[in-house]
C-alpha cells in the first residue's frame, strides 16, 4: 500500500516535470537553433547560458524559501495556481486537438523567427540582437519550467527530485534537438502540452483539495484516479469539438 | 534615488504583468472559476463540514470550468449567420 502509495504520487510528479520540461525546452531550443543558424553560434550559446544560469538561480532562491510556508497554505496556493496553468495548458491542447486552434509547428516557427532575424542586417562578433533573442527564448519558456518546478516540487516535499528530472529532460531534449537539429516538428508535442495539461490539472485538483482539508479516499492513490478522471474528460471534449469542429477558415478565431 | 525607485517600480510592474499575464491571461474566466472553485469548496469542507460534497464541488467546477472555457473559444470560432 505504502508502496502503491509512494510510486503514484513519484509517477504523476515526475511525469508531469519531465513533460513540461521537454515540451518547453523544444520551443526554446527552436529559437536558439534558428538564431544560431541565422546570427552565428556565440552569442546565441551565451544567451541560452545565461538564461539557464537565471533560471537554475530562480530555483535555488525560491525553492528552499518556499519550504518554510505552511504546508496547507502552500499546498492551497500551489494548488490554486497548478489549477489555473493546467486548465490553460489543457484547453490550448483540447481546441487544438478539436481542431479549433492551429497545432503547434516548430518548422513555421523556425522559419518565422529566421526571416525575422534576417531582416535585421548581418550580426558582428558579438551580436546583441542573436544574444537577447537566445536569453529571451530560453528564459521565457524556462519560467513556465521553474513555476512547475518549484510548485511540484515544493508540495510533494520532493524539490530534488523535481529538479534532477527537470535536469534530465533539458539535457536531454538539448542533446537530441542539437543532433536531430531541424527536425524538432516530429516530435509530438501538441500530444505531450495534452499529457502535461492532464497532469497539472490532476495535481491543482489534489492540493486544492488538500490545502482545504478535503480527505481525499485512498491518500495519494487519489491522484492517480484524477489522472484517469481527466483523460476521460479530454478524450469527451476533443471528440465533442470535432464533431461540431467549424468551417478550415475560421479555425484560427479560438485563442 | 530616483533613477533607483524608477527601477524598482519597473521591476515590480514587470513582476505583476508577469503573474496577471500567467494566471489571467486571454482566459479570465478559468480565474475566477478557480476563485469560486476554492470558495465553495472551503465553505462546504469547513463549514458544512461534508468531505464527499467537497471533493464532487472540487470535481465538478474544474471541469464545469474547462467546459465553459472551451464552449466559448468554440463559439468564437463559429461562422457567423447572415
Amino acid at each position: 500500500m505504502i508502496a502503491t502509495t509512494i510510486s503514484s504520487g513519484v509517477v504523476v510528479l515526475v511525469g508531469a516535470v519531465f513533460l513540461a520540461c521537454a515540451v518547453e525546452m523544444v520551443e526554446a531550443l527552436t529559437i536558439v537553433l534558428a538564431v544560431g543558424h541565422t546570427r552565428g553560434w556565440r552569442s546565441a550559446f551565451e544567451g541560452t547560458g545565461l538564461a539557464l544560469v537565471a533560471l537554475g538561480a530562480l530555483v535555488a532562491i525560491l525553492g528552499p524559501a518556499l519550504i518554510h510556508v505552511p504546508l496547507s497554505v502552500l499546498r492551497l496556493v500551489v494548488g490554486g495556481v497548478l489549477l489555473i496553468f493546467g486548465m490553460q495548458w489543457l484547453r490550448k491542447a483540447i481546441l487544438r486537438a478539436g481542431g479549433l486552434k492551429a497545432q503547434h509547428d516548430e518548422d513555421a516557427i523556425y522559419r518565422e523567427t529566421v526571416a525575422e532575424l534576417e531582416g535585421l542586417g548581418a550580426g558582428v562578433n558579438r551580436d546583441r540582437v542573436a544574444f537577447v533573442m537566445a536569453f529571451k527564448g530560453v528564459f521565457l519558456e524556462g519560467l513556465e519550467v521553474v513555476i512547475t518546478v518549484l510548485t511540484l516540487g515544493t508540495s510533494a516535499h520532493r524539490l530534488g527530485l523535481a529538479v534532477v528530472v527537470a535536469a534530465i529532460a533539458v539535457v536531454g531534449v538539448g542533446i537530441a534537438g542539437l543532433i536531430v537539429a531541424r527536425q524538432l516538428s516530429n516530435v509530438p508535442e501538441n500530444l505531450m502540452k495534452m499529457g502535461v495539461g492532464v497532469l497539472l490539472v490532476s495535481y491543482g485538483t489534489f492540493w486544492t483539495g488538500e490545502g482545504l482539508k478535503v480527505r481525499w479516499p485512498d491518500g495519494d492513490v487519489s491522484l492517480a484516479l484524477l489522472v484517469a478522471l481527466y483523460l476521460m474528460v479530454t478524450w469527451s471534449m476533443v471528440t465533442l469539438l470535432r464533431r461540431d469542429a467549424p468551417l478550415e477558415s475560421t479555425k484560427e478565431v479560438a485563442r | 534615488m530616483n533613477r533607483a525607485s524608477a527601477l524598482a517600480r519597473r521591476a515590480l510592474r514587470g513582476f505583476a504583468m508577469f503573474w496577471w499575464d500567467f494566471l489571467v491571461g486571454d482566459t479570465p474566466e478559468l480565474f475566477v472559476a478557480a476563485l469560486v472553485t476554492i470558495g465553495a469548496v472551503a465553505w462546504i469542507s469547513q463549514v458544512v463540514h461534508s468531505n464527499a460534497g467537497a471533493i464532487i464541488t472540487l470535481l465538478v467546477l474544474a471541469i464545469g470550468a474547462l467546459a465553459l472555457s472551451l464552449w466559448r473559444a468554440q463559439r468564437g470560432a463559429k461562422p457567423r449567420r447572415p
